[in-house]
């Protein structure tokens, strides 16, 4: 059993205070999606907990591991809005390079999970020559491969089709069984079972 | 250590495959150098005295054009958030990033210049020396365009303060390098200037990495 501990975390930008005096424990086997209007912190807190971040105040957790340390990095998967695929790589070399960051890399899983995101044959293609819902499959097969207890997901769900978007919640539901922990932020309709709301 | 010779094999990967970002500033060292005889003069006696300058200033000006992108594009496409979320040393990463940009500028331009040195009339001696300075410097040269690319990093159209940070950094590099050569041409002794220059190669390798970090993680904050 693993929890998420958020110790009265507060957020500032600018002259914008995001959020103040946020405490919050979650347990392992929970999916906390975190809604709130554009602006609203959203971003930020998983910007935090990823460690990208310093909060004005308070301290994340996991277990008895501080946001900084290596243990508690190596637990989390944040992955954010932007893509991180460089345009130059095909899918495999960003993925591998991308996996290798955070773990150990098994190939045939990664081209597993490829496939497994529709993204047969794309092996091998560059990444300049998919269209943005393709990107977001890519970075997403990190999701399959990751031993992360903890995943940080920020809309995970933007540019995807219907079908990529079942996908991932089925990812994601599958992870919170086995115990692992997952906070995502979306503006859209999710089906998730069990998923906890956190309004900011 | 694995992760570094990964991280290098896919930054030369990637220049590779955008052959322009590594070519542009070479190109531009060497027409930079081969403008100078058509200014000033095209003599031997003349050249010969300013070439260690002019091919020295010439490789500053070419490794600090090429310093905008060091970590410009990992930026862009969120690779470097990757990479701070990563519990492997961001040092370590950075130390690989500055590796494959010395091996795509520094290395270019080391070989470059026994060609540029005798088309300026440098002697021999004049341009074994040349050589060796270069090989000694060009990596302090990345090492120290590092700090300053890394704060930049966040910052539009941010050339001209890049070239402000670093330039006044490089000037001890240029100093003690050009005047190996000019003095190796006339025979004299250029140790005390090798080992300065060897001496701002293990200062930068200790500190240039750790402070880039440092210069990462608050311009991603």
């Amino acid at each position: 059993m693993s929890a998420l501990t958020l110790n009265h975390l507060s957020c500032q930008r600018g002259y914008n205070l995001l959020f103040d005096n946020l405490s919050l424990v979650v347990n392992s086997g929970d999916i906390l999606r975190i809604t709130g209007t554009n602006g609203s912190g959203k971003t930020s807190l998983l910007k935090i907990l990823a460690g990208l971040n310093t909060p004005e105040q308070g301290d994340v957790h996991l277990d008895d591991y501080p946001v900084q340390s290596e243990e508690y990095q190596q637990d989390t998967i944040y992955l954010g809005h932007l893509s991180a695929l460089a345009s130059e790589l095909s899918c495999l070399e960003n993925l591998k390079y991308l996996t290798a960051l955070n773990q150990a890399i098994d190939e045939q899983a990664l081209i597993d999970a490829l496939n497994h995101l529709g993204l047969q044959g794309y092996e091998h293609e560059y990444c300049a020559k998919l269209s943005a819902g393709q990107k977001r499959r890519v970075i997403l097969a990190m999701l399959f491969v990751s031993n992360a207890k903890v995943w940080l997901l920020d809309e995970p769900f933007t540019a995807l089709d219907p079908q990529g978007v079942e996908i991932v919640e089925k990812c994601i539901e599958k992870h919170a069984q086995q115990g692992g922990i997952c906070l995502f932020t979306t503006h859209q309709d999710s089906a998730l079972k069990n998923q906890k709301i956190l309004a900011l | 250590m694995n992760i570094y010779w990964q991280t290098l094999k896919r930054d030369l990967n990637v220049a590779i495959r955008n052959p322009s970002s590594v070519l542009n500033p070479l190109l531009f060292f060497v027409i930079s150098v081969s403008l100078f005889p058509l200014a000033i003069s095209p003599e031997a006696a003349t050249l010969s005295q300013i070439a260690a300058g002019i091919i020295w200033v010439s490789s500053m000006l070419a490794v600090l054009l090429s310093l905008n992108s060091l970590f410009y594009h990992d930026f862009e496409n969120g690779v470097l958030e990757q990479m701070l979320s990563s519990h492997h040393s961001l040092s370590l990463l950075i130390l690989s990033k500055i590796t494959a940009h010395w091996i795509l500028t520094g290395i270019p331009i080391i070989l470059l210049s026994p060609l540029l040195g005798l088309f300026l009339f440098l002697d021999n001696i004049g341009v074994k020396i040349l050589m060796l300075t270069l090989l000694l410097a060009t990596p302090s040269l990345s090492l120290i365009g590092a700090i300053g690319a890394s704060l930049i990093v966040g910052i539009k159209n941010s050339g001209m303060l890049l070239s402000l940070l670093i330039l006044p950094l490089y000037i001890p590099i240029l100093i003690f390098a050009s005047s190996a050569v000019s003095q190796a041409s006339v025979g004299l002794e250029v140790t005390a200037q090798l080992y300065f220059l060897a001496a701002i190669l293990v200062l930068s390798l200790m500190l240039a990495p750790f402070v880039s970090a440092l210069s990462l993680k608050i311009s991603l904050e």
